[in-house]
């Protein structure tokens, strides 16, 4: 593999970002918890631009408050906003749990959050209060992933009990779809697992039609859910970088942040199992063998057969997609189970590319494609407009990614396969699986289709039949 | 649970019956879920449009990313605006301060992208950590000699209105450096952003009248025309929340005078039209304008018509960026049978709320930067049928199983000038009349 300075000259400004800021990503996760409101400690824009962030990806109503800075709370601190902030969220939403995320102006000029949540607490003891959450998220450290793991850490360290064992297990997911966490509790059902699944929006971001317009949508991880992860017997953790990015560009602050699974681990003496991404047949079989194990049980039929008509499937389709070349970007845990699961089908990720900068993105993926590919780039802090203009030299024949890379797929006139987050362009992001024997399944199917319309399209035959 | 908090009691009325008039300009109370943005927001949606411009945020990547390719303003040349371009600071620029970065960025941006000008948005920390970005503007100016803007929006300066004034601030500064030659008689159009191609239709129109239109600001704007701006004999001004200001200095200094218009429903844009005329007193321009004002009257009105027999009847909520706009969407649901039961807006004035309380049937809800709860309690109380507002009140419609028009800065089709009429109106047309609510209609 090449060692990469990739793009043919290095920017300092950051052109079409391939990230989002950290805020987001404790967002969602705050979504993900039942009767919870999040609130962003900063001004005004933050909480309104993710909002609107979130719900032209998700299509659902996404309220998150803000504290609203002035310049006078800039100057005097943040105090009496968040007061009157939380008074006003529980007179208007009185939610079981109000999430607190920190922007990187309260940041920067040194808010305590869980001191302002103390003092609150201390003042208001004699009425009946919200349980407060708080990750803190500026955005000038890491990504919207790192301030997701910030914000499932954080959540957890606060709420995890001390107690006996139980048989119980945990899962972090990691920032994935709805539609693959209602997936996902479906297999730990069939397992017949008791589990604690955190963060859970399947509902919360993804509601059926309302009777009655609920004002914090129903759905998410109960508080008392989150409480039992401290006597689970063990955790599954998605991911093989998780929230390496944000610790890398910290320089304030030496102390080494844990990932829930690692909190627990260290805390709680909860086992921790690492696996990747379940997406692709083996990091989907690590993930049921790991299921096996905990539960005692064989994998149920159901996914035998699941398993069974992917590599029928695989079968079926390997020459419209082997040797083809491909652009793959993302979230750093994402694009190595993508890649992890193009290295089964001959697809060779021509670039791998992540707004991410773990350090240690390059070492992921070499350890999972086995050096199969030596041509290939992989770059991490990567921007579109570097990988816009790497495309000319790479000849790639389909873009895998999120909805941002369009204008260089349209440009190239190539397929984009749309994955994971954000998805602004196409209708059904909920929906879009990517985890398991099914929604690896549906990653193939969508990938091969895009290739065979691609030669459908540009053949001076119109063939009605592959 | 109250769903208007206290703070917020006087912000809200209904026409006809509360005597007090609407308290709006205030900053949003905190913990409540503003709709609004931030300065730098305001800011940044203004000058957007302005097509062969660098546009640099100088801050953490958020404010950037999440204004990347925002507006559905198009532009017929260069599209540098689509790009978005951010110095990216990290946890090491805020403590030692990000001017070195900046200043590289600038640099490598101009020499890349070859832009007329650029713009940098200065961000909240950048407000708090205290780089000098005017000095850096000036001195990358000096080297790559375009005009090089620094818009001084950090985002807890204000409200998104604040935001507006900075961007129009920063606009005076390039307007008087220009000179292109302009023929007698012109007009700049201000506060159209070319939304889906909305500003090439008016200027067809204007061109009918033999108008000649001088600088667009800013959308499908460009630097050399918008520096030449103080050129024209007139402004014409809608979305007046936004560009008034500009207008205001562009008076103050040389003198033209402007005019308020706007172009959304037919009444509204053939005014616009007519005023036009009326200020070059010229006849012959005003007899091609009332040419033309038939010929799309005649056009448009049989499908209106048939429009308005169908939708008779419905009620519509309107919440939207600036109160202008809400006059002229209440007159043109009225058009077309729908009769307007909740109004809002994120940065309505207290002249353009009097208006509404004036157009209004008594017992309509007037609000002025409301909030998701409020919003869905008005709907419900007021059993309105169709909700027209942004990205962020289209799933609250849709979870109350109310139809939806998306008529803010992300639309896609033209609901302006005369064709918008009618796109305006199918549109409305195919969300109220969808064979969906079947399933979800509780009421």
């Amino acid at each position: 593999m090449e060692a990469v300075k990739s793009p043919k000259k290095t920017f300092v400004s950051t052109r079409n970002a391939c990230k989002l800021c950290a805020p987001l990503g404790a967002s969602v996760v705050f979504k993900g918890i039942k009767g919870c409101l999040p609130m962003i400690h900063g001004s005004q824009g933050c909480a309104t631009y993710i909002r609107r962030y979130m719900i032209s990806h998700f299509k659902e109503p996404v309220d998150i408050a803000s504290s609203n800075f002035s310049e006078e709370t800039t100057i005097f601190g943040g105090n009496r906003n968040f007061n009157t902030g939380i008074e006003n969220i529980i007179q208007q939403y009185n939610p079981e749990v109000i999430g607190i995320a920190s922007a990187c102006l309260s940041e920067t000029i040194g808010e305590d959050i869980p001191r302002l949540i103390r003092e609150y607490r201390t003042v208001n003891a004699s009425k009946a209060l919200p349980v407060f959450v708080n990750a803190s998220t500026p955005s000038y450290q890491g990504t919207h992933m790192d301030g997701f793991h910030e914000a499932v850490s954080s959540v957890v360290a606060n709420l995890a009990e001390c107690g006996e064992t139980g048989t119980h297990i945990n899962i972090f997911p990691g920032f994935v779809s709805p539609a693959d966490l209602r997936h996902l509790k479906d297999i730990l059902t069939d397992f017949g697992l008791d589990y604690v699944l955190f963060p859970d929006y399947s509902d919360s971001l993804d509601n059926p039609h309302w009777k009655e317009y609920q004002i914090i949508p129903e759905g998410g991880t109960a508080v008392s859910e989150i409480k039992r992860t401290g006597t689970a017997k063990a955790s599954l953790e998605f991911g093989y970088i998780l929230n390496l990015g944000g610790i890398n560009s910290r320089i304030t602050e030496s102390k080494a942040a844990f990932t829930a699974a690692q909190w627990l681990e260290k805390n709680r003496s909860v086992i921790r199992c690492k696996l990747g991404m379940p997406i692709g047949i083996n990091e989907t079989d690590r993930f049921f063998k790991q299921l096996e194990e905990l539960s005692g049980k064989p994998t149920p039929n159901r996914y035998e057969r699941q398993r069974g008509r992917l590599v029928d499937a695989y079968v079926d389709g390997h020459k419209y997609v082997f040797g083809k070349r491909a652009i793959v970007y993302g979230d750093e845990d994402m694009v190595v189970g993508l890649v992890a699961f193009l290295t089964e089908i001959g697809i060779e990720p021509v670039l791998v590319a992540s707004g991410g900068e773990s350090g240690i993105l390059k070492r992921e993926i070499e350890r999972i494609t086995e050096g199969k590919y030596p041509q290939m780039k992989v770059v991490s802090g990567m921007d579109f407009e570097s990988i816009n203009e790497m495309t000319e030299e790479l000849k790639p024949d389909i873009f895998i990614g999120n909805s941002k890379g369009y204008y260089i797929s349209r440009r190239l006139g190539i397929p984009l396969v749309r994955v994971g987050f954000p998805v602004h362009d196409r209708f059904g992001a909920q929906r879009l699986q990517h985890l398991g024997y099914e929604g690896t399944q549906q990653l193939f199917d969508r990938i091969t289709n895009a290739l065979i319309e691609y030669k459908q399209e540009h053949s001076p035959v119109g063939y009605k039949y592959i | 649970m109250d769903s208007i908090l206290i703070e917020r009691k006087n912000q809200v009325f209904r026409t006809g019956t509360d005597a007090q008039t609407i308290h709006c300009n205030k900053p949003s109370v905190a913990g409540s879920v503003s709709q609004r943005a931030c300065v730098f927001c305001g800011s940044r949606v203004v000058l957007y449009p302005i097509a062969d411009a660098l546009h640099i945020v100088h801050g953490p990547i958020g404010c950037a990313a999440y204004t990347w390719d925002i507006r559905g303003a198009l532009s017929s040349g260069p599209e540098i605006h689509r790009l978005s371009f951010s110095t990216d600071l990290r946890e090491k620029d805020v403590v030692f301060g990000g001017e070195t970065k900046l200043y590289h960025s600038l640099i490598e941006l101009i020499d890349q992208y070859k832009p007329k000008a650029a713009f940098v948005y200065s961000t909240c920390i950048v407000g708090v950590i205290g780089d000098d970005i005017e000095a850096v503007c000036k001195k990358a100016n000096k080297e790559k000699g375009i005009p090089v803007i620094p818009v001084q929006a950090p985002g807890f300066n204000g409200s998104k209105k604040d935001g507006y004034k900075i961007a129009c601030e920063a606009l005076a500064t390039l307007i008087g450096t220009g000179d292109l030659a302009v023929p007698e008689k012109s007009i700049n159009i201000l506060g159209d952003f070319n939304l889906a191609g909305e500003l090439w239709m008016l200027l067809e129109y204007y061109k009918k009248m033999g108008i000649h239109v001088n600088a667009t600001i800013t959308g499908d704007g460009r630097v050399e025309a918008i520096a030449s701006a103080h050129k024209a004999s007139l402004n014409v001004v809608q979305c007046s929340g936004s560009m008034m200001h500009l207008a205001k200095i562009m008076k103050d200094k040389y003198n033209i005078p402007m005019m308020k218009v706007s172009y959304f429903g037919i009444e509204d844009m053939s005014d616009a039209l007519y005023e036009v005329a009326k200020f070059f007193k010229d006849d012959e321009m005003m007899a091609k304008a009332r040419i033309l004002v038939r010929e799309e009257f005649g056009r448009l009105m049989p499908v209106l018509k048939e429009y308005k027999e169908k939708l008779q009847g419905k009620k519509a909520a309107i919440y939207v960026g600036g109160s202008f706009k809400a006059i002229s969407l209440i007159k043109a649901l009225r058009l077309i049978g729908v009769q307007t039961v909740v109004v809002g807006s994120q940065t309505g004035t207290p002249d353009e709320y009097e208006i509404i309380n004036q157009l209004c049937d008594e017992g309509t809800i007037v609000v002025d930067d409301s909030n998701p709860i409020e919003l869905s309690a008005f709907v419900k109380e007021t059993c309105a049928d169709i909700f027209i507002g942004g990205v962020k009140e289209r799933p609250i419609a849709y979870k109350l199983g109310l139809g939806f028009c998306d008529h803010n800065h992300e639309r896609k089709e033209a609901l302006a000038g005369y064709e918008g009429m009618l796109n305006f109106a199918k549109e409305i047309y195919a969300t109220a009349m969808s064979p969906v609510w079947q399933f979800t209609r509780q009421r």
